[in-house]
C-alpha cells in the first residue's frame, strides 16, 4: 500500500511522457498501432488516475495525499515534491479523462496532414506536462511543467492547424512565454525571500501565511507571478491569443487548450499567488475583479460579432474564464469553490463545444456560420441535438454544471472577502449578471443560425454520416458529466471545499 | 634560483605540442593522403585528455606561480580537451571532400586548442597574452583557409585586423597594469589593487582594467566589439566557425573569469556596470539582429552574440558580498560549458546540411522532418535548448544565472528583466530553424546524407542536452565550480 502511495501520482503522470518515446519508436506505417498505443497509454494513465481519485481520502479537510518529497536538485534547492489535494484532484482526474478521451476521437479523426505518429507523441507529453502542474509542490517542477506544454502545444497548432496556423502557432509561444519568464522571477524572488530560502509551496505557504513576506515585496512578486498566470487563462486584456490559437489549433488541441491548459493559470493563483502573498491578492483583488468583470461583458459582445463559430466559442472561453477570475477575486470559500467548479465545468462544456464545432467542420468543411446556413437539426439530428445540449450547458442553464459556477461567483461577490470594498464588487456582479444575459443571448442567437431553419439548398445533397460511434465513445462521458454535476453539485465542492477552507481562512481572519 | 618544473601539471600541454609537431612533419610526409594526419591528431588530442582527467581534484602550481593547474583550470582543461575532440571529428569529412589544406587545418586547430587548454592555467598577464594570441593567429589562418573564396579571405583579413588592433589595445592596458603594480602575476596584483594605491596610480590602473577588458570583449564578441563575428563565421570553414563561437569564445570568458576574480576584485566597484553595459547591449542588440537573419551560420552567429550578453551579465554581479560573488561565478562557467555543448551540436547539423548547400540559406533546412526526421528531433532540441526552454539544458544555465541576479538585487534585478524579455525575444529565431524543418516542403527528395561521425556527434549532444535537461543534479559532480572567488 505505501508503495503505491509513493508511486501512484508519479506513474499517473509520467506515464504519458513513456507513451511519447514509445510511439516514437514504432515505425509510422503502422498507423492502427500508433493510435492503439495512444489509446492504451492514455487509457492506463486515466485509470491509475481514477484509481487515485477512488483511494482519496475525502474525509481529510486539508493537507496533502499521496505526497513524495525526495530530493531532485540539492544544488538549486529544487526538491521532487508532488502530492494531491481537493483542490487539484478534480483538475487532475480532468486531465487524464480529457487526454483519453481525444486519444479515442483521434482514432478516427487525424487531422490533415495525418503524421498520425507526431501527433499523438505529442498530445501525450502535453497531458504529461498539464498533469505534473497540478501535482507540483515545489516551485522549479511547477515551472517545468508548466513549460512542458508550450513547444508540444506550438507544433500540435502550427502543424495540424487551419490555414493561419504557424501565425497562431508562434503568438501563442511568445505570449505565454513572455508572461511566464515574468513568473519565474516571481518565483525566485520568493526563495531568495524565504528564510530559510525555499522553492517548496507549503513552506512558503506557512511563510506567507505568518507574514513572513514584506508588504511592498508580495506587491511586487504578486504582479510578476499574477502576470505569467493571467496570460495563461487568459485574463482580459492579455487574451489576444486565445482566440488566434482556438482558431487556428485541431479540434483536439482545441479540447485540450480550453479544457486544461486555461486551467494552469487559474490554478496557479489559487494554489500559489493567493496563499503565498495573501497581502498582495488583497490589494490585486479589486483589480482582478475588474478586468474579471470586463471579461466577460467584453467576450460576450466579441461573441456577438463572431462569424467563425470555432473564434466565437474560443471567446466566449474568455468570458467563462472571466467568472472563474471573478470568484477568485472575491477571496471567499465560496468564490474560490465556484471557481473550480467553473474550472471543471468549462473544462466539460467548451471542451465538448470545439468536439461539436470539430465534427461539424468534419462534415462541412467551414466553421463560417454563414456557410453552414443553418438547418442542422435536420440534417444531422444527433450531432445538432448534442451541440444544442452543450451551448445551452454553456449559457449556465440551471440543472447543467455551468449553472453552478457562474453562479456562485456571482454570488460571492456580493458579500466579498471582508477586507475587499462591497459596493465594487457588487458592481462586478451586476456586470456578471448582465454578462449572462448576453451568454444566453449569444448562444441562442447561434443555435438559431447554425441549427434551426431549413437545409441550405448546397447541402441537401451531401451525404453526411450524423455522430458516429466513436464520437459517441468520447462525448458521453462528457455529456454524462455535465448533467451529473448539474444534478448533485456536492459530487465536487464536496471534494474540494475542504482544502479551499482551509486556505480563505487567511483573508476571513 | 634554479625551478623545478611540475611535468606532470603540463603534460596535456605537451602531449598536444608533441601532436602538433607530428602532425606537421607526417602531413609533409604523405601529401597524398594527409587525411591520415585527422586520426594523429585525434590520438594526440584524446591523450591529452586522459592526461588531463589524470589532474582531477590536484592542485599545482609551477613554473614560479605563473602557471596553476586547479579545479577550475582541469575543468576547463577537460572541456577544451572535449572540444577539440567533437570539432576534429565533425571535421573529417568537411575537409576530406574540400581536399584542401588538411594537414596544415589539423596543425592550426591543434596550436589554436594549446591556447585554449593553456589559457585557464595562465595566472600571469604575459602567460594569458600568450595563450590568446596562441588561439586567435592560428584562427586568423583558419578562417581564410578557403583561399579561393572571397568570402572567406573577408572573414580572415576582417578577423585579423581587428583581433591584431584589439590585441594592441589590450598589451597596452597588461603595460600600465604592470606599471602600476610591477607585477604581472594576477594573486599579486590582486593583492596590489586591494591595498591602497596614490591617487594618480589608481586612474592608471583603472584604465589598466578598461583596456583589458576591452582586448577580451573582442574575443568573446561583446558589443560593441563584435562586428568581426558574423562575417568571419561565415565566410570561414563551417568546423572553423564551430571552434570560433565554442572553444574561443570559452578561452575567452575563461581569461576574464581569471582576471575578474582574481587580479581584479578589489575595483569591482569599476567594473561591475561596465560589464553590465557591455552584457545588456550584447544581448539586446545580438538579439534583435538575430532576428533578421537568413543565413544559418550568420543566425547561430548573432545567437552567440547574444548567449555572449547572458554570460557577461555574471560579471555585472559582482559585488562586496563573497557569497553571491560564487553564485555569480558557477552561474557564469556553468553557462559557458552548456552554451558550448548546444552551439556545437546546432553546428554539426549546419555542418552535415553544408554538404549538399554552399550558401546555407535557412530555406534550406525545409522539410528536414522528412528526409532525416532524427537530424530535425535533435536540431529542434538544440534551438529550443539555446532559447532556454525547459526541460533541457539551456534552461538550467539560464536558471542559475537569474537566480544570481535575483539573490544580487538592485542592479541584479534589471538585469534579469532585461534578460528575460531577450531570452523571449529569442524563441522568435530560434524557432525559425524548427519551423523550417517541419512546417515547410522539403525542395529535394532524396534522403538527407549526413557523415557519420557528424551524426553521432549530433546524438552525443542532443543525449547531453536531454540528460542534463532531465538530471541538473550530473552538473555538480563536477568539482567545485566557484574555486576562484574570495582567494
Amino acid at each position: 500500500m505505501n508503495g503505491w502511495e509513493q508511486s501512484a501520482i508519479s506513474i499517473a503522470t509520467f506515464l504519458p511522457l513513456v507513451g511519447t518515446v514509445v510511439i516514437a519508436l514504432v515505425p509510422k506505417e503502422r498507423e492502427k498501432l500508433v493510435r492503439g498505443l495512444g489509446i492504451l497509454f492514455t487509457a492506463v494513465a486515466m485509470l491509475v488516475a481514477i484509481a487515485v481519485a477512488v483511494d482519496f481520502d475525502y474525509g481529510a479537510r486539508s493537507g496533502l495525499q499521496f505526497e513524495v518529497n525526495t530530493r531532485w536538485i540539492p544544488a538549486i534547492g529544487a526538491r521532487y515534491h508532488i502530492g494531491i489535494d481537493g483542490i487539484s484532484l478534480p483538475l487532475w482526474v480532468l486531465t487524464f479523462v480529457l487526454s483519453f478521451l481525444c486519444a479515442i476521437y483521434t482514432w478516427r479523426f487525424v487531422p490533415s496532414p495525418g503524421k498520425t505518429k507526431a501527433f499523438l507523441a505529442l498530445m501525450l507529453m502535453l497531458e504529461t506536462g498539464m498533469a505534473g502542474t497540478f501535482i507540483a509542490f515545489d516551485l522549479i517542477l511547477f515551472f517545468i511543467f508548466w513549460e512542458l506544454v508550450l513547444v508540444p502545444m506550438y507544433f500540435l497548432i502550427g502543424i495540424w492547424g487551419s490555414a493561419n496556423r504557424e501565425y497562431a502557432a508562434i503568438k501563442f509561444f511568445l505570449y505565454t512565454l513572455f508572461g511566464s519568464v515574468f513568473m519565474l522571477l516571481g518565483f525566485l524572488a520568493m526563495y531568495f525571500k524565504a528564510t530559510p530560502h525555499t522553492f517548496d509551496i507549503i513552506d512558503l505557504q506557512q511563510i506567507g501565511a505568518a507574514g513572513g513576506f514584506t508588504h511592498t515585496f508580495q506587491l511586487v512578486a504578486f504582479g510578476a507571478i499574477a502576470l505569467g498566470f493571467a496570460v495563461k487563462v487568459p485574463m482580459w486584456p492579455f487574451h489576444t491569443w486565445l482566440p488566434d490559437a482556438h482558431t487556428e489549433a485541431p479540434t483536439i488541441g482545441s479540447v485540450l487548450l480550453a479544457g486544461i491548459m486555461l486551467k494552469m493559470g487559474t490554478y496557479g493563483f489559487v494554489r500559489i499567488a493567493l496563499p503565498v502573498l495573501p497581502y498582495g491578492a488583497e490589494k490585486y483583488a479589486p483589480l482582478i475583479g475588474l478586468l474579471a468583470a470586463i471579461a466577460i461583458i467584453y467576450a460576450a459582445l466579441a461573441c456577438l460579432a463572431q462569424k467563425d463559430l470555432k473564434r466565437l466559442i474560443a471567446f466566449s472561453s474568455v468570458g467563462h474564464m472571466g467568472f472563474v477570475m471573478l470568484g477568485i477575486a472575491t477571496l471567499t470559500s465560496i468564490g474560490i469553490n465556484a471557481a473550480i467548479f467553473g474550472m471543471v465545468a468549462h473544462g466539460l462544456i467548451t471542451g465538448m463545444l470545439f468536439f461539436c464545432v470539430g465534427s461539424l467542420y468534419d462534415r462541412y468543411h467551414t466553421r463560417m456560420i454563414a456557410d453552414i446556413g443553418g438547418g442542422v437539426m435536420a440534417k444531422l439530428p444527433y450531432l445538432g441535438g448534442v451541440f444544442a445540449f452543450v451551448a445551452i450547458a454553456s449559457l449556465g442553464l440551471p440543472g447543467l454544471a455551468g449553472f453552478w459556477g457562474e453562479v456562485m461567483a456571482l454570488l460571492s461577490s456580493y458579500s466579498p472577502a471582508p477586507m475587499l470594498e462591497e459596493g465594487m464588487f457588487r458592481v462586478f456582479m451586476v456586470a456578471g449578471g448582465i454578462g449572462t444575459i448576453l451568454t444566453a443571448g449569444y448562444f441562442l442567437w447561434m443555435l438559431q443560425r447554425v441549427n434551426m431553419g431549413t437545409i441550405p439548398e448546397r447541402w441537401k445533397e451531401s451525404p453526411f454520416p450524423d455522430v458516429v460511434r466513436v464520437e459517441w465513445i468520447s462525448w458521453v462521458p462528457l455529456l454524462v458529466a455535465t448533467v451529473a454535476l448539474g444534478i448533485f453539485p456536492r459530487l465536487l465542492i464536496g471534494i474540494t471545499d475542504g482544502a479551499v477552507t482551509s486556505l480563505t481562512q487567511l483573508f476571513t481572519g | 634560483m634554479t625551478q623545478t618544473i611540475d611535468y606532470h601539471a603540463i603534460a596535456p600541454e605537451l602531449i598536444l605540442s608533441g601532436t602538433i609537431v607530428l602532425v606537421l612533419i607526417v602531413d609533409s610526409l604523405i601529401k597524398k593522403r594527409s587525411w591520415l594526419t585527422m586520426p594523429l591528431a585525434l590520438a594526440g588530442v584524446i591523450a591529452a585528455l586522459i592526461a588531463a582527467l589524470t589532474l582531477i581534484g590536484t592542485n599545482r602550481v609551477t613554473f614560479g606561480g605563473m602557471y596553476v593547474v586547479d579545479d577550475f583550470a582541469v575543468l576547463f582543461k577537460v572541456f577544451f580537451l572535449s572540444v577539440a575532440t567533437v570539432v576534429l571529428l565533425v571535421s573529417f569529412r568537411y575537409f576530406r571532400d574540400g581536399r584542401v589544406y588538411q594537414g596544415e587545418y589539423y596543425f592550426l586547430l591543434l596550436t589554436a586548442f594549446l591556447g585554449c587548454v593553456m589559457m585557464p592555467s595562465s595566472r600571469d598577464l604575459l602567460l594569458l597574452f600568450i595563450s590568446l594570441e596562441l588561439i586567435s593567429a592560428p584562427g586568423f589562418l583558419m578562417a581564410a583557409l578557403r583561399k579561393r573564396d572571397l568570402r572567406s579571405n573577408e572573414a580572415g583579413i576582417k578577423f585579423f585586423l581587428i583581433g591584431v588592433l584589439s590585441t594592441a589595445v589590450m598589451l597596452y592596458g597588461m603595460s600600465l597594469m604592470y606599471g602600476v603594480t610591477g607585477t604581472t602575476r594576477l594573486s599579486e596584483i590582486g593583492i596590489a589593487l586591494a591595498g591602497s594605491l596614490p591617487q594618480g596610480q589608481e586612474t592608471m590602473a583603472l584604465a589598466a582594467i578598461l583596456f583589458i577588458t576591452v582586448g577580451f570583449g573582442f574575443k568573446v564578441s561583446a558589443v560593441p566589439f563584435q562586428f568581426w563575428a558574423p562575417d568571419t563565421y561565415e565566410g570561414a570553414p563551417v568546423p572553423v566557425a564551430a571552434f570560433l563561437a565554442t572553444a574561443s569564445k570559452a578561452a575567452g570568458f575563461a581569461g576574464l573569469l581569471q582576471l575578474m576574480f582574481v587580479a581584479f576584485p578589489a575595483e569591482y566597484e569599476f567594473w561591475a556596470p561596465i560589464f553590465a553595459v557591455l552584457s545588456i547591449l550584447t544581448m539586446t542588440i545580438g538579439n534583435f539582429v538575430a532576428l533578421q537573419q537568413t543565413q544559418a551560420v550568420r543566425l547561430l552567429a548573432y545567437s552567440s552574440i547574444a548567449q555572449a550578453g547572458y554570460m557577461l551579465l555574471p560579471f555585472a554581479l559582482v559585488s562586496g558580498d563573497q557569497a553571491t560573488n560564487r553564485l555569480a561565478f558557477s552561474a557564469g562557467v556553468t553557462y559557458i560549458l552548456i552554451y558550448a555543448v548546444m552551439t556545437l551540436g546546432a553546428f554539426a547539423v549546419v555542418i552535415a546540411l553544408s554538404r549538399e548547400s554552399k550558401a546555407l540559406p535557412i530555406s534550406d533546412f525545409a522539410g528536414l522532418a522528412k528526409r532525416a526526421p532524427v537530424i530535425m528531433v535533435a536540431m529542434t532540441i538544440f534551438m529550443i535548448s539555446l532559447a532556454g526552454i525547459p526541460p533541457t539544458a539551456g534552461f538550467w544555465a539560464k536558471l542559475l544565472i537569474f537566480r544570481a541576479a535575483i539573490d544580487r538585487g538592485g542592479i541584479g534585478v534589471v538585469l534579469a528583466i532585461v534578460m528575460l524579455v531577450n531570452s523571449v525575444v529569442s524563441i522568435s529565431y530560434y524557432l525559425a530553424i524548427p519551423r523550417q524543418m517541419i512546417f515547410e516542403k522539403p525542395e529535394r527528395a532524396r534522403p538527407f546524407l549526413s557523415p557519420v561521425l557528424v551524426t553521432g556527434v549530433t546524438m552525443v549532444a542532443m543525449v547531453a542536452v536531454l540528460a542534463i535537461g532531465a538530471f541538473p543534479e550530473l552538473l555538480y559532480h563536477f568539482p567545485p565550480l566557484s574555486t576562484l572567488v574570495g582567494r
